[in-house]
């Protein structure tokens, strides 16, 4: 029973202890830093975001563990401090590692079809969907002579049916 | 005639589809791996840099080491796996009479200068990158990787991974003595 109780009082220790020593590895991508104005963090906090990580391709700089990942951030963060503006970053980093950097894509022609490629979709689709309309109508009309008389006679017998 | 049509206007989805497959299997069939980029400096020089020898702190390098003749520019690092795989084959590309420049990237330098002297050094020159900052101008984004870099300074080529029999004999030979 004294020991029960002893495991009891270690109990919430042992947790404890469990929790810092395991918190230590989710924190290890917070890194500290400090801004002078308020815009150079929030420009810091997007360039982050926007920034892809060349080692572990599908993350951005903000969210990879990567020690490339923690370089990059680095640099970014002494290039904001130094008054760089958001594109001067990004151009820093694209004459470095090109533009798999970027999570923002620029239009070239290599990536042009990113846009263009759902417009011409949806064009292609309308013009389609614009000559099967344009085609029905015609289709209707298509009796001869005979046929009109013969559809006349039908549609009077059927007036006449419903009416007795 | 109208059938004809019909049936040519059906096989545009099937034609659109066999267009995607081709689009999406060449790169799986060629093997390309993804993860290996395209170094964004290919056609521009070498960025200007000063750093220590690993040997000596004393002596100091700076871009001008690269021009004059073609070159490879090696990153290593002892914390990185594949460049001891590589190691040797380095040895093997140094002893056949290339021009190897060494840069240690991250790293220790006693750590390094022990690799050097236990597993010989392959290179005429030995840069000593701690910080990794010619290694961001360079845009190296893990080790190790090559630089190919011809006689007038300029970088034509980069490899990453490791350098071996077959990728030097199947493409990167080629591309060596395509520089001038």
């Amino acid at each position: 029973m004294i020991q029960l109780n002893k495991v009891n009082k270690l109990l919430p220790l042992l947790l404890a202890a469990c929790m810092i020593l395991f918190s230590h590895t989710s924190q290890a991508a917070i890194d500290t830093f400090e801004f002078e104005n308020a815009q150079q963090e929030k420009t810091f906090h997007e360039l982050t975001k926007l920034l892809r990580c060349p080692k572990c391709q599908n993350q951005n700089i903000a969210d990879s563990n990567a020690e490339l990942a923690k370089d990059l951030r680095n640099k970014t963060y002494e290039l904001v401090k130094q008054g760089q503006s958001k594109d001067q970053v990004v151009d820093y980093m694209v004459a470095r590692f090109g533009n798999f950097v970027r999570y923002d894509p620029p239009v070239t022609p290599a990536t042009i079809f990113l846009w263009l490629g759902p417009l011409l979709f949806i064009i292609f689709g309308l013009l389609v969907l614009i000559r099967q309309i344009k085609k029905q109508p015609a289709k209707a009309n298509n009796l001869d002579d005979q046929e009109q008389q013969k559809l006349q006679q039908l549609l009077k017998q059927h007036a006449k049916d419903t009416k007795s | 005639m109208l059938n004809k049509r019909r049936v040519l206007t059906l096989l545009v989805p099937f034609i659109i589809f066999i267009i995607g497959a081709i689009f999406l299997a060449t790169p799986l069939l060629k093997g390309s791996d993804p993860s290996k980029l395209d170094s964004a400096l290919i056609g521009q020089a070498v960025p200007e840099f000063t750093l220590q020898d690993i040997y000596d702190a004393d002596k100091q390098y700076d871009a001008s080491i690269f021009k004059g003749q073609k070159m490879l520019l090696n990153v290593w690092a002892t914390w990185c796996p594949t460049c001891y795989a590589e190691h040797t084959y380095l040895n093997k590309l140094a002893k056949q009479g290339l021009y190897i420049v060494g840069m240690n990237y991250k790293d220790d330098r006693k750590k390094a200068i022990r690799w050097l002297k236990d597993l010989n050094d392959p290179y005429k020159i030995s840069l000593f990158d701690k910080s990794g900052m010619l290694g961001m101008d360079l845009g190296v984004y893990g080790a190790p990787e090559t630089f190919f870099i011809d006689s007038n300074g300029i970088i034509q080529y980069r490899h990453v991974g490791d350098l071996n029999d077959k990728v030097w004999n199947d493409k990167l030979l080629a591309i060596y003595e395509d520089m001038q």
